[in-house]
């Protein structure tokens, strides 16, 4: 199998990789949505980025990548029921992800009901779903707009609670499930249902760079991975390896960055003029632009994080208004200039 | 270059399969769109003999997700108590080439499954407890036997990097051919080194600008193949001979805009190449800032692209439309769904769970139970204890999934015709709700007169309550055509949403005078009118727009393409008439 292009190879597409940096920093940030045309390299940021998480301690033959470090109550009920007292085996593993692919059922999805063991041995055991392999990590939609009603609803409960309830073919299991979304899509094939568009907490738009130098440097550098990936990657090895030590390093310190009040004030001032609905899109405009702060290495969020991520936060969670037609994106804009203004 | 002969046409057909015989991984594939017939079936043969690899799948129209993907062997497993794994047919395709029958028609399952493979060159599979991840790199001949308007989805086609139209030749212009499969063996172990040169790569790059292609996919592609030719005429370094070629095969097909050349007659500029070279540097062209020096080769390159073309796409670039690539099963307003997994449950069948339907457990028990003192007397001693049962036994549930359709009447009251076009619609709707009694549809009214427009009737089944929200309707006003449009999209929304279909039926002559905040002006009225029609059109949701003014009027004509919908000039409008064209509507989907 070759190995997956690099992240830091990608040429252009820089929301797109800031975003889904931030989510690799701060999970709490929400999902990522990244709507563009074909072929702009959704699903290989995607790969790419796997291939940069860090690693992440687990309960070893743990189906649902338990974390050892936290209380027990968090944990699946096998991990619950062995005896407390025992200390249990650890392992790392690199954090999950895992690719819901189009078609997919929804007993794969969820989990169900362990045929071959039901039948075979007459025992009534469970087998997890994509879920519980996401659990911890990513779980990656491309077409995210075509999928199946059925799963979208199983996929917003569980999004929501963080936790995903079973209850079918006899069984009754819940486990926990706290995953980030990272959907892709081409705008053209539909809408996303508004109740899905609201469980991401980010949104890019990516297109295809509109000058020859970079596509120039798309066809360069995609024929040089293809005639020697080794070689292509070990060209970008320090590079990858610098951008995993940021990664890791700004998931330590994120925890640790201040926000001061005028940031809190200038976040919620944003919110309250372009009106979006609830406080979700403050609470993701502070996560993110924490996240962005810890990645650049400083301790304190500034006003100028909050604007460099509110176009990602706030894009789709402005009302829209069928009759105005620029786009949320200058909205924003004309918002954050007025109160540059002031 | 000309739109080009037969007799080239076909060259051209040929070197696209020789060069994707060469690599046909590394190409995606190619799209092969014709009819079937003897040339078809040339092409086809032809394929087979320079086919490299001795390893060609072909997959049918309705090939199954566990043919596909492979999965337990269920027999086996049962009988063995071990899990036996069946590999799928894109597994089995790794190294060769997969023949895809009718793509026009493929589930978009399938589909999603060979692109994923084609991406990745493997599958991953998350089934039925077995994760793993196999090779699968293959080159997909995608037959398209389409209609005008009908194609492979978008999905599909942007993944193959070639694109041969058999449709205009006949078996005599098809000439043999002078390449064998040695000169394709030496191009296949060559052309991953063949250079690329910068200028060369910036041509390409400024030729996908030009015609408006913004997949990164295709610029890739398209590098391959440029070198693939190169090789396969024996060369270690591409030139602008091969660019043209890959231009005209991999991307001509996938323009969306003409590049500024003198507009009107693109062709005969192509038959005979102006001599200056300043013809492309028009001002108002956006990319000419970005191309300060056009490299020599590149005018003529777009030219030979333009001249391929293919007629239809050519026509409505001239038109200045976008393509819309409409796929005949993407999107999700399906109007029937056969669900395996969701609807009612409308009791159980005989079947096998790998099919996707899902496994009912006490049933298929139920099945079993009988045979058990038998099976236990036949079974080896081993496993005398345990419950025996055969595939045969499997149950699964069986359920109905239908999708209903829900007509939306949205009648213009407004003026003096306003008293018969209500009434022949209350009419209508009556008609609709008593014929779709025994079906699962439902009919809603929605009346725009005065200031605003006003839903009087909301999706409903129920015949008496139509007729008692319909009974009492004044007429006349003003025409606030911009919110009963935005109305329209809200309600269109709700349906969709809900899992049934909407069809808007519009009854008006589209001359709209009410702006959306409830002033007169006609001017503003139309633009908001137009705008709102822009966003309902994005739900891609079917539309009429039935004109019931005595003389047909343009406005709206321009209302029905805004709303991306039908127009019909039925200046009798009755009742029974506009059922029968709602209903006929209906079955076009």
């Amino acid at each position: 199998m070759a190995a997956p292009y690099p992240f830091t190879a990608i040429v252009a597409q820089q929301d797109m990789k800031l975003a889904l940096l931030i989510a690799a920093v701060d999970q709490g940030v929400g999902g990522v949505l990244i709507m563009g045309d074909r072929g702009t390299g959704k699903s290989t940021a995607i790969r790419a980025l796997a291939a940069l998480l860090p690693k992440i301690p687990v309960v070893a033959n743990c189906a649902y990548n338990c974390d050892p470090e936290r209380a027990t109550a968090g944990h699946c009920q096998s991990c619950q029921q062995e005896k407390a007292g025992s200390p249990k085996k650890t392992t790392t593993v690199s954090i999950p992800v895992v690719d819901l692919p189009l078609g997919a059922t929804e007993d794969r999805v969820i989990g169900a009901l362990d045929i071959e063991r039901a039948l075979h041995a007459g025992e009534k055991a469970f087998e997890p779903g994509l879920l519980a392999r996401a659990h911890r990590g990513f779980l990656y939609i491309d077409e995210v707009n075509l999928l199946e009603d059925h799963i979208v609803d199983a996929l917003l409960d569980v999004a929501a609670s963080g936790e995903n309830v079973v209850e079918r073919e006899g069984l009754s299991i819940r486990h926990p499930a706290r995953f980030v979304l990272v959907g892709s899509g081409n705008p053209e094939e539909g809408e996303l249902r508004p109740q899905l568009l609201d469980r991401f907490g980010l949104s890019v738009d990516v297109a295809t760079p509109q000058d020859v130098a970079s596509r120039v440097e798309i066809i360069r550098q995609r024929d040089r991975y293809e005639q020697d990936p080794d070689s292509f990657i070990k060209q970008w090895r320090r590079k990858e390896s610098a951008q995993r030590r940021r990664i890791e390093q700004a998931r330590l310190q994120v925890a640790l960055v201040s926000t001061p009040d005028e940031v809190l004030e200038f976040a919620a001032s944003l919110c309250l003029q372009l009106g979006t609905d609830g406080l979700r899109g403050e609470l993701t405009l502070l996560r993110a632009g924490r996240a962005l702060a810890a990645l650049n290495k400083k301790d304190i969020i500034t006003c100028d994080d909050i604007r460099s991520v509110a176009p990602m936060v706030l894009r789709h969670r402005l009302r829209r208004d069928p009759l105005d037609e620029s786009g949320s994106d200058s909205r924003i804009a004309r918002v954050l200039e007025s109160m540059e203004a002031s | 270059m000309m739109p080009s002969s037969a007799s080239s046409q076909w060259a051209l057909a040929e070197a696209a399969l020789a060069a994707f015989s060469v690599a046909p991984h590394a190409l995606g594939g190619i799209w092969v769109r014709s009819p079937p017939g003897p040339v078809r079936t040339l092409f086809l043969e032809l394929a087979e003999d320079w086919q490299l690899s001795t390893i060609a799948k072909r997959i049918p129209l309705h090939a199954q997700e566990s043919r596909l993907l492979g999965g337990i062997e269920l027999t086996q497993t049962l009988a063995t108590g071990k899990l036996h794994w069946e590999s799928g047919l894109l597994a089995q395709s790794h190294g060769g080439v997969v023949t895809l029958t009718m793509a026009e028609r493929v589930q978009r399952q399938t589909i999603a499954h060979l692109c994923s493979a084609l991406d990745a060159g493997s599958l991953t599979l998350a089934r039925e407890g077995l994760s793993q991840t196999v090779p699968a790199a293959f080159g997909v001949i995608a037959l398209d036997e389409g209609l005008e308007g009908e194609q492979p989805q978008t999905a599909l086609t942007e993944r193959l990097g070639l694109r041969v139209d058999l449709g205009s030749l006949s078996i005599h212009d098809a000439l043999s051919s002078d390449i064998d499969s040695a000169n394709l063996r030496n191009a296949q172990a060559r052309w991953a080194a063949v250079a690329l040169d910068d200028a060369l790569v910036e041509a390409l790059a400024a030729t996908t600008l030009a015609l408006g292609i913004d997949s990164p996919r295709a610029m890739v592609l398209t590098a391959r193949l440029i070198k693939i030719l190169a090789a396969l005429e024996g060369r270690s370094e591409a030139i602008d001979a091969d660019l043209e070629r890959a231009v005209v095969m991999a991307l001509a097909h996938r323009s969306t805009r003409l590049p500024e050349l003198p507009p009107e007659n693109a062709d005969e500029e192509a038959r005979e190449p102006e001599p200056q070279d300043e013809q492309t540097e028009e001002p108002e062209s956006p990319d000419n800032q970005e191309q300060p020096e056009i490299t020599p080769p590149l005018d003529a390159v777009i030219e030979a692209a333009i001249a391929h073309i293919p007629p239809g796409l050519l026509a409505s670039l001239r038109q200045g439309h976008q393509p819309r690539g409409k796929s005949s099963s993407g999107g999700k307003s399906g109007t029937q769904q056969r669900h395996k997994q969701r609807g009612r449950p409308v009791g159980t069948e005989a079947g096998d769970p790998r099919k996707g339907s899902r496994l009912n457990l006490m049933a298929t028990l139920r099945a079993a139970a009988p045979w058990q003192t038998l099976r236990r007397q036949q079974a080896p001693a081993d496993r005398q204890g345990q419950l025996q049962i055969k595939p045969s036994d499997f149950r699964t549930t069986r359920f109905r999934h239908r999708r209903e359709s829900t007509t939306l009447f949205v009648v213009d009251a407004s003026g003096s015709a306003a008293m018969h076009r209500m009434a022949e619609a209350k009419g209508a709707v009556e008609l609709l709700l008593a014929d779709c009694y025994s079906r699962r549809d439902s009919v809603a009214l929605i009346a725009f007169r005065g200031d605003k427009a006003e839903l009087l009737l909301p999706p409903t089944r129920s015949l008496v309550r139509a007729k008692k929200a319909l009974a009492a309707l004044p007429g006349g006003g003003g025409t606030p055509l911009a919110h009963a449009v935005e109305l329209t999209t809200l309600l269109s929304e709700q349906i969709l949403r809900d899992g049934a279909t909407p069809t808007a039926v519009f009854l008006t002559d589209g001359v709209a005078n009410i702006a959306r905040d409830g002033t007169p002006g006609r001017q503003r009225a139309k633009e908001e009118a137009m705008t709102a029609a822009k966003h309902f059109r994005a739900l891609n949701s079917r539309a009429l727009v039935i004109d019931a003014s005595p003389r047909a009027q343009q406005k709206a004509r321009e209302l029905a393409d805004a709303l991306g919908g039908q127009y019909l000039a039925m200046p009798q409008a009755d009742a029974a008439g506009m059922r029968n064209i709602v209903r006929s509507a209906e079955a076009v989907n």
